[in-house]
Parts: C-alpha cells; structure tokens; sequence
C-alpha cells in the first residue's frame, strides 16, 4: 500500500543522509584520521606568533602530533604564550626546538617541532623558551631592501 | 478612489501596529505549535512520517543535484584561483570548508524553502481556504496538532540530512573537477581537506546551521499556510512570502551564527 | 432541564465595530430540524460557528445540551463537538485522503476500534448516503453532490445528537439538491439528532424542516412554521421566500441620487 511506499521512501532518505554525515565526518572531516591519544600540555614562549590560530596542528617530521589550544601574551617576560596538547605516545627532549612554520608560500601556519638531544623529557605541563619565532614576511622584505640598497650604495 | 484620505505617517503607524500584532500571533502560534507537538511524536510513524517523505525524499533530487553542480563550480573556480599561488592541492580544503561551513547548511535552506516550504505552504493554505482546517476543529481535532506540527517536525528531522547530503555531493562535485578530470593529486586533496576540516568546529557547526535553517524555515512555511487569507490569491501571497521571509531568515541567522562560532583566533 | 437542544438568549456578536448579531433569541427542540435564514451576510454562519464554539459572542448566553458553550475549556468544548456533526459549505473533505478514510478520519480519531469494525462502520455510512460504491475514490473525483454526501457521511460518523450544515444546497443541481435535502431530514429522524440547515433556498428547506427562523441585519426578524412562513406578511420575508428583486433589502447599495452622480460627472 501506499504507507510502505512512504516507509521504504524515509528509510532510504535516512539512510542516504546518514551516510552523507558520515562521510563528512570521516572522510572529510578529521574524525576519522589523526587521533591524539592521552594528550599532554606543553607551553611555549614565542617571541612572535605571527599568524598562529588555535587548532594550528602540531608537526614533527611532517606527522600531526598535536594541536594548538591555547594562545595569550604572558605580561611578565612580554612574549607570546601558546599551549599545545601533544600526544602521549611521543615524548621530546628538554631541550626540543619549537618553530613557527608555514606550509607553502601562503598556506596556514603550524607549530614545528625539532627533536634535541637531552637526556630529560619534557614534562606535561612544562613550560620552553627554545622556540624560533614565525618569520614574519614584512621584516624579511625589509631586511632585503636595506641589504639592496647597502649593495648599491657599495658599487656607486 | 474610494481609498480613505491617510496620510503617510498613519499608514506608516496602521503597519507598524498591524506587522506588531502579526508577531505577537506567531509567538502565540509557535507556543501552542510546540504545546501541540505530543501527538507527532506519539503517532511518528503515522503521522510525522509522510511529511519526512514529503519534505525530505521530494527534495532529495533537487538537492542531490544542485550540491553536485555547485561542488563542480567550486572546484573549476577553486582551481582556477589557486593554481595562480600554485597550490592546487589545498583545492579540497577550499571546497570542504566553503561547503561544510557556509553553502551546505544555506544553499541546502533555500531549495528547501523554495522546494518543500511553499509546498507547506500551500497544502495548509488550501487547507484553510476549502475549510478542512475548520471542519477538523470541529470534528474535536486539532489543527495544530494534526496538520501543522506535523509537516513542522517532518521539516525539522528532513533539513540537516539534505544539507549533509548537499556538503557530499558538493565536496564530490569537486572531487570529480579536481582529481578526475583537472588531475590535481587525489592524496593531497584528501589529505589537505582532513588536516583542515575539523569535526567539532567545521562540521558539527555547519549541522547546527542547518538543524536552525530546518527549524526556521518550517515555522515560517507551517506559519505562512494557517495564517494565510482563505483565498487562491491569498494562498499564492502566503507562497510567495514562504520563500522571501525564508531567504531572508536563512542569510540573516546565517550571519549571526557565523559571528557566534566563526569569530577568528 | 428544557428539552432544547441548543438555546441561544439575547446572543449579540460583532467583528470589531460591525455588529453582526444583535439580541438573537434562537432555541432547537430536540429532534426537530430548524433553518435558519437570511440574505448573504445576515450572520447565520456567525450563528452556527457560536454554537460550535469557535467564536464567542460579546454578549447573551449560548447552551448547547444545557452547557454553557463559551465557558468551556478546550478538552470540554472538544467533548463537545464529539458529539456534533457539521456540513461545510463545499464539503470541505481531507484532499489527501480517499472517500473511505474521509469517513474513517473521525473514528481513527476519536476511538480505538479496531479496523474491522472501522470499516463496518465506514461501509454503512458510505451506504446511508448512497456512495458505498464510491469508497475508494479521491476528493477529487467526486461531484459537488457527492463531495457533500461524502462530508454527511463523514459528519454522522460518530452519531452526533446535533448536525449542522452550512448551506448544503448552494451549488448543487436540482437532482442533487433533492438528495441532500431528503438525507438531511432522513438522517435527523432515524440518528434521533436534532439539526440546524442555515440556508437561503427557500423553497427545498421549508419543504423539509420543522421550525425556520428569518434573520436579517442582525436581528430575528421572523420565526414560526413553514406554513406560518409562506402565509407571512412581513415584507422582508415576503421578498425572501418570493425572490423579489426589491423590497425591505434594497437593490442598490446605498449611494447618492443617481441625478446628482451622473450631473456630478458631467460638470466635472
């Protein structure tokens, strides 16, 4: 009868939009992919964030290992605070270098981590200051116009 | 003319109370819908269901292939833009996030509007104007109950599965343009969009849109057809409102919720 | 308590400044069917959707089985008109439903029989009105005569001891016209109900009802028996039941003198 007909109708509209969320989820989404496990906190001091967002993911050789969460500006030493949550699985030396990175020439910004060589780990909840600021591309462009015109004051 | 001397301040004034008493009967009528709202949930299945089917399995054609045309311009358009800064790849990300955040949940609410809101509309309209909603009342039904929050809930549950199923179609849409046929590689377009779609923020708020574009649009069509005047003309005003107001509700509230979950940092 | 069915005292109503009902004193005997008429927008719908409930009128006291129907709450007002039946003008059958589950629609709501017994019940109503045959066409597909039988149908559902019908004769050819006309009588004697016929077809519902009541701007203006009726020698109710052009009711909508309206138009 025409009751089914309108059952089977539903059951297949929901079934489809169920799908749908789901491949939104884990296909699109990061739901599915990367999954930070028994998360730890680390905090950062940068002298200069640049474009850093919350969420910014955390890599080391390429691989996400974390995320940031939190970013302020610590009044006492006039630098930039970011919190990252890394995952438990990877530990890091005292001495890791932190580095603020951009993938490709305009792409997002991403905390970089470079592994160091120190016999103690860092801590959750520890705080760095062995971290290189984000280059920031106006100074760049500065620096070379000054570099420019030293180089052109010499040959005259 | 016989139309009364008025000057335009009163005309002005005769609206604003008449648009101020209009709002005042909607709140009454939203209250008493949700009131009313015990019986679709109770009868689900005999009642809500075939306003699922109406509302959502009617619309899926539209939506299915609109997603999958706007999916396939934004990633010629995409393309076109990025390949400039050479990087094509994040293609996937640009197409996810403006279909997951913004055209998904909008673009979804308006076909709905203009597809199954004026159909609302119109079936409660007609409803009105050949007396069935009165002649229940009398027979001890409620209207409200029986037809009206019905079709409302059917709208509710119906939206967010046609947005997601408009997001899919669309990030396929720009799949095919993409990878298929431009031969941007297919690993960093996955790879790129899930690094950058993030479930809880990019995903989860784009289904809260579309659960409030559904909530939206319902009322204004469930609204739009009780409060019609009991005529074919006044029917095809009441249609004609049904999308303006839900265009309307659907970009204004798509503002406010992007500023509430969108707000940078 | 009287024996009246309905009894309507002093109601007066009115929409916004326009009064539509002044001081009406209407009674039904139980068992008996009354009309009531009156020139379009004489307040004879306003005068059934009082007693149904649906409006409330500014003043007087409206009782339908000896309950004062303004001061009911919803769910008592609901149990109320359980127990009546009303005719719409055109039917006003569910378009997206067929003519059995039209019929079916107030039991399906009302009680939990089972669909057997349902569809006994649905059969004999169908078969009461002579469309037994018809039950499995849509709105659609049925004349104006029988959209209206079906709605009869679809009243009676539950036995009502009070029928209503909102002019069951306009619209309809002579044929159907007698059909409705007989089912309406048939229908009151053999459900014991008691029935209100607000109509302006003079000559089918004095033929059928017991008491008629003549309402024109407002007011009762007339009420006895169809023979008192026809014998009348009020003006209004001779123009009425003789169809005269003018009479007591004007031909012309109010306006200035015609002379001055057409000189006005030359000087201008």
């Amino acid at each position: 009868m025409k009751r089914s007909q309108i059952d089977l109708g539903v059951g297949v509209f929901v079934v489809i939009g169920i799908v749908a969320l789901i491949f939104l989820a884990l296909r699109v989404g990061n739901l599915g992919g990367e999954k930070i496990q028994n998360p730890y906190e680390i905090s950062a001091y940068f002298d200069n964030i640049g474009g850093l967002k919350v969420r910014a993911p955390v890599k080391v050789a390429g691989v996400v290992i974390g995320r940031v969460t939190d970013i302020g500006y610590s009044k006492d030493r006039y630098r930039a605070l970011v919190t990252l949550k890394l995952d438990g699985r990877y530990e890091f030396s005292k001495d890791t270098y932190f580095t603020i990175n951009t993938s490709g020439l305009l792409g997002e910004q991403y905390v970089g981590v470079e592994p160091g060589g120190d016999d103690q780990d860092l801590q959750p909840g520890d705080q760095t200051t062995h971290t290189q600021s984000a280059i920031v591309l106006e100074k760049l462009i500065g620096r070379f116009m000054i570099d420019k015109a030293a180089e052109s004051g010499d040959q005259k | 003319m016989k139309t009364p001397s008025v000057n335009p301040i009163q005309r002005r004034g005769a609206w604003t109370v008449d648009s101020i008493w209009r709002l005042g009967f909607a709140a009454r009528f939203f209250f008493s819908l949700l009131l009313y709202s015990g019986q679709s949930l109770r009868r689900f299945h005999g009642l809500t269901m075939r306003e699922i089917y109406m509302s959502g399995v009617l619309s899926l054609v539209i939506i299915v292939v609109s997603g999958l045309f706007v999916g396939l311009v934004l990633g010629l358009q995409g393309y076109e833009t990025l390949q400039r800064f050479g990087s094509s790849e994040a293609l996937g990300v640009l197409v996810a996030l403006s279909l997951v955040r913004e055209l998904g949940p909008v673009v979804a609410g308006l076909l709905f509007a203009s597809r199954a809101g004026t159909a609302v509309t119109a079936e409660i309209g007609l409803m009105k104007t050949t007396q069935q909603l009165q002649a229940m009342d009398m027979m001890a039904v409620n209207p409200i109950a029986r037809v009206v929050a019905p079709r409302f809930w059917g709208g509710v549950i119906a939206m967010p599965l046609l947005a997601a199923l408009f997001s899919a179609m669309g990030v396929f849409g720009g799949w095919l343009i993409g990878v298929v046929l431009i031969g941007v590689d297919g690993g960093a377009f996955w790879s790129q969009m899930q690094s950058s779609v993030d479930f809880r923020f990019d995903i989860l708020n784009g289904v809260i849109k579309s659960v409030v574009f559904g909530f939206a649009v319902s009322l204004i069509a469930v609204f739009e057809g009780y409060d019609c005047t009991p005529t074919a003309e006044g029917i095809s005003r009441a249609i004609t409102r049904t999308v303006v107001s839900s265009a309307l509700a659907i970009l204004a509230l798509d503002f406010v919720l992007t500023s509430f979950m969108f707000r940078g940092n | 308590m009287s024996d009246n069915v309905v009894d309507l005292r002093k109601v007066s109503f009115s929409y916004g400044t326009r009064a539509v009902l002044q001081g009406v004193d209407f009674t039904v005997p139980r068992g008996k069917v009354v009309a009531i008429m009156g020139g379009s927008g004489s307040g004879k719908t306003t005068l059934l959707s009082l007693i149904g409930g649906q409006l409330k009128p500014q003043a007087g006291s409206v009782e339908v089985d000896g309950r004062a129907v303004p001061n009911l709450k919803r769910h008592e007002l609901y149990a109320l008109r359980r127990r009546m039946g009303m005719l719409f003008q055109f039917g006003a059958l569910f378009t997206d439903l067929n003519v059995f589950d039209n019929v079916a629609f107030p039991l399906r709501e009302h009680t939990s029989l089972p669909e057997e017994l349902i569809r006994d019940l649905v059969l004999m109503k169908l078969h009461a009105v002579g469309l037994r045959g018809a039950f499995d066409l849509q709105p659609s597909e049925l004349s104006g005569g029988m959209a209206r039988r079906v709605a009869l149908a679809r009243a009676i559902a539950l036995d009502p001891m009070l029928m209503m019908y909102d002019e069951p004769f306009a619209g309809l050819d002579p044929i159907s016209l007698g059909v409705i006309g007989q089912l309406i009588r048939r229908l009151n004697d053999a459900l014991g109900a008691s029935s209100i016929i607000v109509t302006h077809d003079v000559a089918e519902s004095l033929a059928i009802v017991d008491y008629v009541y003549f309402i024109g701007e407002g007011k009762v203006v007339a009420e006895g028996t169809p023979d008192e009726i026809r014998a009348s020698q009020d003006p209004y109710v001779h123009q009425f039941v003789h169809s005269e052009a003018d009479g007591p009711v004007r031909f012309h909508y109010p306006a200035q003198p015609y002379r001055d309206a057409l000189l006005a138009g030359a000087n201008a």
